[in-house]
């Protein structure tokens, strides 16, 4: 029996159960003289049996399914000891190799030795995979019968169903925060092996970064270097550039939406704006890369400056266009979340339109403004195909925005792109960057945080 | 204002049997304003006014005087336009854009609906103290500062310093903060938050105070002291407050204006009012018939 034929059964069983302890305890409220009007609805002792045979039997099915692969792996691994086969070195390899044959002809394209390992696999995966079955189906049976005896007006069904849901809710934020702490963990892992091969020092203060290294001794440019900084600096400059952008116009489309638009032009203005945040990152990328960045090569040698063809520039123009909805929007919601009375409040002592906003509204909606701004920062360093097509992919190191730069996430694709040798420092240096990425947005966070705590001014 | 009646205010006469009239069954008959909408030394004269909002008119063609100095109860039920007719005072129905106010309101005889007219400095001049307070999410001392600093009346900072002490002295709210000058506005009581906003209005030294029901989100004892409040800062200042309380407006009021239905039914000396209502509609609504 396949797994969600299991789970249907089980459901089965639930529904069945739920719908025997509701017809008991109605029966029974109907006969018992009743003491007060309010009781325990007969749902709850419905969803009390039913959840009290699911939850355990698909527990144990799940810790079996678990156990299941690591126990046939041994048999057969003591089984091929015991016929002196001469398994090859690699015992996954092999065993995959066997488990893989799934259709006749496979399995007759095997050779005799592994089609006997075949059929003694078949055996002890049809046996464990009934063994399962009757397991769980037995349990969930017990349950079944066991909930609907033991289950009466007795029970605390209300106060039990609460426990559950509180489970159930606590189980989904766990698995958000457990993957978080496995995704750091891994990168972490990662990294140190990266810096056991090249020095953290050298990672961190390093102004070089080629990462290409040869796979012969005697190629050009075999010494790989990697010096961070270039990166580091050049995602600091077009993140800069785009907040520059972003952020005053942004905040000035909040103001105006929720404080001086009529409610006819908020209505098509807003969703408009935005659009601008759906729009794919592909296609601001070819805007940039074919539009923006000529136009302001052509305007800088008009004046005598010398432009790359790829700029910081261009990039951080276009990426800020791109992120102001991030800005606007969540700007706008905290900006009309704003009491009413504290606008007449400030009209009322004489204050105009922009004093109010500048002296009342803003530092009332500060810590939503920052928020936004966070987040559109986040985007900003985050953001990789705007940069590959108009910043390029050369690491200068400098911050002259009309020169190509790279950032440290168009290079974490260069390196993971294509064929790629798993343990070379070239792909582990990705992991690095990675990790130092995550560092350094969770050092901006906390300077947000920071700064709204000291800032805000909270109403209410 | 004698004991007599302001106990029979407190309590209405419960020994008529009749169930309370709805305003339906009053059978109006709207009469021009009865009693002395006009007074000498007047402040405020409005004449002919009426508001609309979109196509419903909410004040119907009201005339008053508002005297220089004292303190105008304005008293109706529910709904009869008397937050309104404040709210056109100060021109703070600018701010909702559905609104338009006919008629002319004259401040110091210059008409505030002119074109030359400034809302921003006619708000500088006309104060308002709003129902809920509304402290600014800043402390206590900025709350005070705001206005001045805003208007530019202060050329350094001892002298904001004085103005904001003096503004609370005369709120009455200095003695309970005075240590605490910088803590939030917000984080007061609910009567000293209203007596806050009432510091901030007054340090900002307008001429007119509008308060559009200042203690009905007070408990009793915050409200004596709004109450107590008022009475002494009659002396500098042209008071109009709106309010449900007739015995407040009793308390506190020189004049009472009764609207009803958009309509200034009656005004007149307060004792007037409330021992010798000309007017059938005033003398229900004040014996509790109706509201």
């Amino acid at each position: 029996m396949t797994i969600s034929a299991l789970i249907f059964l089980l459901l089965l069983f639930a529904a069945f159960s739920y719908f025997m302890a509701r017809q008991k305890i109605t029966t029974a409220y109907r006969q018992n003289k009743q003491p007060s009007k309010i009781m325990t609805l007969p749902k709850y002792f419905g969803y009390v049996a039913a959840l009290c045979s699911l939850l355990p039997s698909l527990l144990v099915l799940f810790v079996l399914q678990g156990v299941e692969e690591p126990y046939i792996n041994s048999e057969i691994s003591s089984f091929i000891g015991s016929q002196n086969i001469a398994a090859s070195d690699d015992l996954d390899l092999y065993l995959n190799e066997i488990k893989s044959a799934d259709t006749p002809e496979k399995i007759a394209a095997l050779s005799e030795e592994k089609q006997a390992v075949y059929q003694r696999y078949h055996e002890i995966e049809t046996t464990t995979q009934r063994t399962i079955t009757a397991i769980v189906l037995s349990l969930a049976i017990l349950l079944v019968i066991w909930g609907l005896r033991k289950i009466n007006t007795e029970t605390p069904a209300r106060k039990v169903f609460e426990k559950i849901i509180e489970g159930i809710l606590l189980l989904a934020a766990s698995i958000a925060i457990m993957t978080t702490v496995g995704i750091v963990f891994s990168v972490l892992f990662e990294s140190t092996r990266f810096f056991g091969e090249v020095p953290i020092m050298s990672f961190m203060f390093g102004t070089e970064w080629s990462p290409q290294t040869a796979i012969r001794a005697d190629q050009v440019g075999s010494s790989a270097a990697f010096g961070a900084v270039p990166l580091f600096v050049g995602t600091m400059l077009i993140s800069f550039i785009a907040l520059l952008v972003s952020v005053p116009l942004g905040l000035m489309s909040a103001v105006y939406l929720s404080e001086y638009a009529s409610s006819t032009v908020r209505a098509v203005a807003k969703p408009v704006l935005e659009i601008l945040a759906g729009i794919p990152t592909v296609v601001y990328g070819f805007f940039a890369a074919l539009t923006v960045a000529p136009f302001i090569r052509g305007l800088g040698e008009s004046m005598g400056l010398s432009v790359a063809s790829e700029s910081a520039l261009a990039a951080g123009l276009v990426m800020g266009i791109m992120i102001i909805p991030f800005v606007s929007s969540l700007s706008d919601d905290v900006l009309s979340a704003v009491p009413q009375s504290l606008r007449e409040g400030s009209l009322g002592l004489g204050a105009t339109r922009s004093e109010t906003i500048v002296k009342v509204l803003i530092p009332a909606a500060l810590p939503g403004i920052v928020g936004g701004v966070l987040l559109a920062a986040s985007r900003a360093i985050g953001e990789t195909m705007i940069v590959v097509m108009a910043a390029g992919l050369a690491a200068n190191l400098t911050v002259n925005p009309l020169e190509a730069v790279t950032t440290v996430t168009v290079q974490i694709v260069t390196l993971l792109t294509g064929d790629q040798e798993f343990d070379s420092a070239k792909t582990l240096a990705a992991f690095a960057l990675g990790l130092m990425l995550f560092i350094t947005t969770l050092i901006l966070n906390v300077i947000a945080l920071h700064v709204v705590r000291k800032y805000r001014e909270q109403y209410e | 204002m004698n004991e007599a009646v302001l106990n029979e205010l407190a309590e209405p006469p419960t020994g008529v049997n009749a169930p309370p009239e709805t305003e339906d069954s009053l059978n109006i008959e709207y009469t021009d304003t009865v009693g002395q909408p006009m007074c000498e030394n007047a402040k405020f004269r409005t004449k002919n006014v009426n508001v609309f909002y979109a196509d419903n008119q909410a004040i119907h063609d009201v005339s008053l005087d508002i005297g220089a100095h004292q303190v105008i109860a304005l008293i109706g039920p529910s709904g009869c336009g008397k937050s309104t007719y404040l709210r056109t005072l100060n021109r703070m129905n600018d701010t909702i854009d559905i609104c338009r106010v006919e008629g002319q309101i004259l401040l110091d005889e210059q008409d505030i609906y002119a074109k030359k007219q400034d809302p921003v400095l006619l708000r500088a001049r006309v104060g308002m103290v709003f129902q809920k307070p509304n402290p600014f999410p800043k402390s206590i001392y900025d709350n005070v500062a705001y206005g001045p600093k805003i208007h530019g009346l202060t050329r350094n900072k001892s002298e904001l310093d004085d103005l904001v002490e003096e503004a609370l002295i005369k709120a009455g709210l200095f003695q309970e903060v005075k240590d605490r000058l910088h803590a939030p506005g917000t984080g007061l009581s609910g009567g000293q938050q209203q007596r806050l906003c009432i510091a901030r209005t007054i340090a900002v030294q307008p001429e007119v105070i509008l308060m559009d029901e200042p203690a009905s989100a007070l408990d009793p004892i915050a409200t004596a002291k709004i109450e107590e409040l008022i009475n002494e800062l009659k002396e500098n200042f042209t008071i109009v407050i709106v309010t449900h309380s007739m015995q407040q407006a009793a308390r506190v009021s020189q004049r009472t204006a009764y609207f009803h239905m958009g309509r200034l039914i009656e005004v007149g000396e307060t004792d007037q009012i409330f021992t010798n209502p000309a007017h059938e509609l005033t003398e229900k609504y004040i014996t509790g018939r109706f509201g």
